[in-house]
């Protein structure tokens, strides 16, 4: 399965990857593939943006906007005009995703 | 000693919110007073077996076999609002009897999270640190950062698991990997982060090819079962506004010019309100059941397309549907099918890839459609009315 095309804000700097494959362990889409002993982004596509590669790179070759893709979280922004937020309010007792 | 324990005592009394102020000073002293939570305070849940003792005093040992009146609260979780209080206490936890060399698995303090952690630890002897997540399991707390470094260096440091085993690393699942730095845990630790499986019941393959995951346990998947499994939690907020959308499809048909009369209502409501629960039905559990095989990458369409089909077949096949008055077909065809696709929409939330970026734009088009829609849709009922009053 597929998201929305050319929307993930993924960006990379080869320059500065050492090749640890750090990037590719923890990404859960498979995004990045290791060749010649550095990252390469294989399946920008398939980046839902968690920001776990970006987050485990120690020498700062990802960067991301992460966040999750939830329209719950991005419509509760809009209404409160903040960052999307997946907070519904505690104990308010509606159901969110997280 | 006496005056060691007291040093250690002020030390453990500093907030706590800057993640590593606590670090250095707990991190060196042994035996002093108890720093550790314990959880439960020894007031143990079922779940737990009995107490091991360890080089830093009791830790409560967890059953590995899950009760059934556990996997009906897992039920209960999945259906229900029980899951916002569905948590365990966070401490140091044991399964089977661990010692100085045993693994230290990580997890949240979602009930839902430490039970499929510790049933898949079945037969292992091993420590579980369950983080502090304010009760969410470990993908959407890594999300917020509450499942993140300053948590994870906070439990290492106050359980002392530097002083609990010999060896320097902790197992932390792939999915708390988005607030989780490996590299700033073992700067202020000293502990390496490896990343387990994405799934708890790949542990067992994980741990004996040596701490390595294949790339299949590395990648997240999103199969018919799991998207099964999350569609209660679509249908169930959605069925809680469904009466505001009946009061208002009755209103409409019961107003005449003489008052509101419950027969109209009724006979004129009914295959609205049939509708009603159809695209909801279509958008909260059908979409979700079928999304690979709809066509179109946005969610929002999906929904859409797959509810537009749907009452197509319904106004040319269900005879409750078969309106003499074209604007009833109108509005039935203009509205349910943007009701399905926002319900649709929301599903990005329980989905396993979809991105901020994508369903920001998505709302971008689609909210704009949604609004614009309902005033079409409501238009078209004024002008129903119109013309069943006969005004015109």
């Amino acid at each position: 399965m597929k998201y929305l095309k050319e929307t993930a804000t993924l960006k990379y700097f080869p320059e500065k990857c050492t090749g640890c494959g750090r990037c590719g362990e923890v990404c859960p889409h498979n995004v990045f593939s290791m060749s010649r002993g550095k990252a390469v982004v294989a399946h920008r596509d398939r980046c839902m943006e968690c920001g776990a590669c970006a987050k485990n790179c120690d020498f700062g070759a990802i960067s991301v906007d992460a966040g999750v893709g939830c329209a719950a979280a991005v419509i509760n922004g809009i209404l409160r005009g903040t960052e999307p937020s997946c907070d519904c309010g505690g104990s308010s007792g509606s159901a969110c995703c997280c | 000693m006496k005056i060691v324990s007291t040093i250690d005592t002020a030390q453990s009394l500093k907030p706590l919110q800057a993640g590593g102020v606590c670090c250095g000073p707990v991190l060196s002293t042994r035996g002093g007073p108890a720093m550790r939570s314990y959880p439960y305070n020894g007031r143990y849940p079922a779940w737990i077996t009995g107490e091991i003792n360890s080089a830093e005093g009791p830790v409560p040992v967890a059953a590995t076999v899950l009760r059934p009146s556990e996997k009906f609260a897992h039920i209960r979780a999945r259906v229900t609002n029980f899951r916002m209080r569905f948590s365990v206490e966070p401490g140091l936890y044991a399964v089977g009897s661990p010692d100085r060399s045993s693994d230290i698995f990580i997890s949240a303090n979602y009930k839902m999270s430490f039970d499929i952690l510790r049933s898949s630890l079945h037969g292992m002897n091993a420590w579980i640190l369950v983080l502090d997540t304010g009760g969410i399991n470990v993908w959407c707390a890594a999300g917020k950062g509450t499942f993140g470094t300053d948590e994870l260096v906070k439990r290492i440091n106050s359980e002392r698991i530097s002083s609990l085993v010999d060896h320097r690393k902790v197992i932390v699942p792939q999915l708390g990997a988005p607030g989780v730095s490996a590299g700033q845990v073992k700067k202020s630790t000293g502990f390496h982060v490896l990343y387990g499986p994405v799934r708890a019941s790949d542990i067992a393959g994980y741990v004996q090819s040596g701490y390595t995951a294949s790339p299949e346990m590395r990648r997240m998947r999103f199969a018919v079962m799991d998207r099964l499994i999350l569609t209660p939690m679509e249908l169930n907020p959605a069925m809680k506004k469904l009466p505001y959308l009946i009061v208002v499809i009755l209103l409409i048909f019961g107003l005449k010019p003489e008052g509101i009369f419950f027969r109209d209502a009724l006979s004129g409501g009914v295959p609205f309100i049939a509708g009603a629960f159809g695209a909801l039905f279509s958008g909260a559990f059908l979409a979700p059941a079928l999304l690979p095989f709809i066509p179109f990458r946005s969610f929002a369409l999906k929904g859409w397309v797959l509810s537009m089909a749907v009452f197509l077949l319904m106004i040319n096949y269900v005879p409750l549907f078969m309106f003499e008055s074209y604007y009833l077909t109108a509005i039935m065809l203009v509205f349910f099918p943007l009701l399905s696709s926002y319900l649709a929409l929301q599903f990005t939330g329980a989905s396993t890839y979809t991105n901020l970026s994508g369903v920001k734009k998505e709302l971008k088009y689609g909210l704009p459609l949604y609004i614009g829609g309902t005033i079409i849709a409501v238009l078209l009922a004024a002008a129903y009315k119109i013309q069943e009053w006969g005004i015109l």
